[in-house]
């Protein structure tokens, strides 16, 4: 970081990679518990919160893998700390058990999974965005999860506070997801002053000592209020179907009850959690609908086409699930042609086809060699889309 | 003593263990020795993996974490580096600490993070129905190993040992008062212990093995073992030891993690504690 005096006050502007916008974002919101595993390309973030929890008083530990670094944020979260891991695909896919845990035991955390490359150790130091689906799907069973990202240091780091402050209210993991590249590149990023963006701390029970507590009862807005381990609430935390004490249960009901809780707390709000920003869809008549560092070159084709009088617009996803598919087929209503831009081989194109009223006019955009997609790459499927050939 | 009853969620009876089974002994031992060490139940967490062993977490009015097939420790770990003044217990059985729960197992021993485990060792997968573990040993009839078993057994105190948990004992559910006074004294040791209890698993390991009785089980852990330093021991060679194997002091983690605070909040402070690393 070229600015180390992180206790001063005020806004501060720094010159920052990526990984240390997510890990600043992350003190900002509250971290104080951090465990990690070295991979590239997301290492700077524990480096970085190595050297800066400590300093704030919070606590950094380097597991023996990302199994025990997503284990370990889970029993911290359980004390009432704000807890993140941060790793990269194969870490990712050695999580995925832990991760369902933190969804059926209902424990806020936050992953970080900064994409390259894949399948297998890939292409270790090169984007991609190729676990789009896996951060969708790739614990076992039926569930539900959010996934946020952003294209620019700004917006990660304001999507990196939302996303702890998500976790904290709905008691859920919550994936952070953005690629190598904006991960190493350097920008610019001004730091917020605290109070500046929202915060949210969990909602903890006002249920007096000697009291039964049940930590699984969930109440008609659909929370489910926390005692922090150590406190005066003794409770068990099982990965198995459970009850409203949180014990071991196989009884249809309560399993049929809990399933379905599970996926509506979020589902059912996919149109409040969606996050997207839109640059000229006013009047768009062909939509681009790009997220991560892609929406940048999608940023600059709009910017370009608008120089021309041309009705193009972006729709950037920041909000990747739950899918926002209300806010996708609303803004996609009338046009002529939507093109999804990202680095892989379609992987929210078929979800952005599920979502609209003219699937066949759905067009993908995309790179899959580990090199950023360009202006041109978007502009030559533009063009082909439009009818003007190469 | 309080009541045995004042430690157990007795909502949750009855327990899911085998008739015959150990693992309610060790149990017992276990509220026994928490009483004896004189804990809040408030300030007490038991954390535990998947099997038979792990189910004890849930009958104990402890905070209790009851977490995924050989993980027990890295949650554990994440509870004791957030909340140091807690006291952590983790029952695992023989499968969860040794095989799929190996590294976890080596790695914090090897940190000494004061957090105390029992390996509840039956020699067997119990909960899945009867396979071999890697400490049932060669020659071993399992379900897995129907013409029985080639691999070489895991001896949970020498693993331990060798990996640098500093408080490293073995006793069996035969030994009760042993089993009491041993856990009393890792729960009290400062840093990472270690008791294996050899418990019988009269359904899936008795039955294939020659041992149609728990009562025969039990003999055998009465006279196939033998104290630490005893004549007896040294006279008989291939005789298990029971008793301490390890105890020694040595920096516990949470406590080097908090000097750790101290040198960074010094830097950040400009004081002599220390430099802004580079």
């Amino acid at each position: 970081m070229s600015a180390s005096g992180s206790t001063a006050t005020g806004p501060r502007t720094v010159f920052v990679q990526g990984n240390e916008a997510c890990a600043e974002a992350a003190l900002y919101a509250g971290l104080s518990f951090f465990a990690g595993y070295p991979i590239t390309p997301s290492s700077e973030i524990a480096e970085h919160l190595s050297r800066e929890l400590p300093a704030r008083g919070g606590r950094f530990i380097q597991m023996e893998d990302e199994i025990s670094s997503m284990a370990a944020i889970i029993g911290a979260s359980l004390t009432g700390s704000k807890v993140m891991t941060a790793t990269s695909g194969p870490g990712f896919s050695l999580m995925q058990e832990a991760l369902g845990f933190a969804i059926m035991a209902e424990i806020p955390c936050v992953v970080v999974d900064v994409m390259r490359g894949g399948p297998s150790t890939g292409l270790p130091t090169q984007g991609s965005q190729g676990d789009i689906n896996q951060v969708r799907w790739g614990t076992h069973g039926d569930h539900s999860i959010i996934a946020i990202t952003a294209s620019t240091h700004q917006h990660l780091f304001e999507a990196t506070v939302r996303g702890f402050n998500l976790a904290e209210t709905y008691r859920t993991p919550v994936v952070v997801l953005f690629d190598e590249m904006l991960g190493h590149m350097r920008e610019r990023l001004v730091i917020p002053e605290p109070g500046e963006l929202p915060t949210v701390d969990r909602l903890r029970t006002s249920v007096p000592e000697g009291v039964d507590y049940h930590p699984y009862l969930t109440r008609e807005d659909g929370r489910l209020p926390m005692s922090d381990f150590g406190g005066v609430h003794r409770y068990n935390v099982t990965g198995l179907y459970h009850d409203m004490w949180g014990f071991p249960s196989t009884d249809p009901a309560i399993v049929d009850d809990l399933a379905h809780h599970l996926h509506d707390k979020l589902e059912l709000r996919a149109d409040e959690l969606a996050s997207v920003r839109t640059y000229g869809m006013e009047d768009a008549e062909v939509v681009l609908v790009s997220y991560g560092s892609p929406a940048r070159s999608a940023r600059q084709v709009v910017h370009e086409a608008r120089l021309n009088g041309q009705p193009l617009g972006l729709l950037e996803l920041e909000t990747l699930w739950p899918f926002p598919a209300g806010v996708v087929r609303r803004a996609c209503r009338s046009v002529r042609a939507v093109i999804v831009v990202e680095m892989n081989m379609g992987q929210m194109l078929r979800h952005v086809k599920a979502a609209v009223d003219a699937p066949e006019r759905v067009f993908l955009s995309n790179r899959v060699d580990g090199r950023f997609i360009t202006p041109r790459d978007i502009r030559r499927v533009l063009r082909i889309v439009e009818g003007q050939g190469e | 003593m309080k009541s045995i009853d004042s430690y157990l969620r007795t909502r949750f009876m009855p327990h899911i263990w085998c008739p015959g089974c150990g693992h309610g002994t060790v149990l017992n031992g276990l509220i026994r020795s928490v009483d004896a060490v004189g804990l809040n139940k408030n300030e007490l967490v038991m954390v535990s993996g998947i099997g038979c062993s792990a189910r004890i977490a849930g009958y104990l009015d402890f905070h209790t974490l009851h977490t995924l097939h050989g993980r027990a420790l890295a949650f554990a770990t994440g509870v004791k580096m957030s909340r140091p003044d807690l006291t952590i217990l983790v029952p695992m059985g023989d499968g969860d600490a040794l095989a799929i729960g190996g590294n976890h197992f080596i790695h914090a021993a090897r940190r000494n993070i004061d957090i105390t485990v029992i390996v509840l060792n039956n020699r067997i997968y119990g909960m899945t129905g009867g396979q071999f573990s890697p400490t049932s040993g060669c020659g071993i009839q399992a379900t897995t190993a129907p013409y029985s078993s080639i691999d070489q057994p895991f001896d949970a105190v020498q693993l331990a040992s060798a990996a640098g948990a500093t408080f490293v004992a073995r006793t069996t559910t035969y030994h009760v008062n042993e089993l009491e006074q041993l856990l009393t004294r890792a729960i009290r040791h400062h840093g990472f212990s270690v008791v294996e209890v050899l418990s019988q698993c009269p359904t899936h390991f008795g039955r294939r093995n020659g041992h149609q009785e728990t009562v025969e089980m039990l003999r055998h852990f009465k006279e196939g073992t033998a104290k630490v330093g005893s004549r007896q021991l040294a006279e008989q060679v291939d005789l298990i030891p029971r008793g301490v194997f390890v105890d020694e002091e040595r920096p516990e983690y949470c406590d080097q993690y908090a000097e750790v605070i101290q040198r960074a909040q010094a830097a950040r402070a400009g004081g002599a504690g220390g430099e802004e690393p580079q």
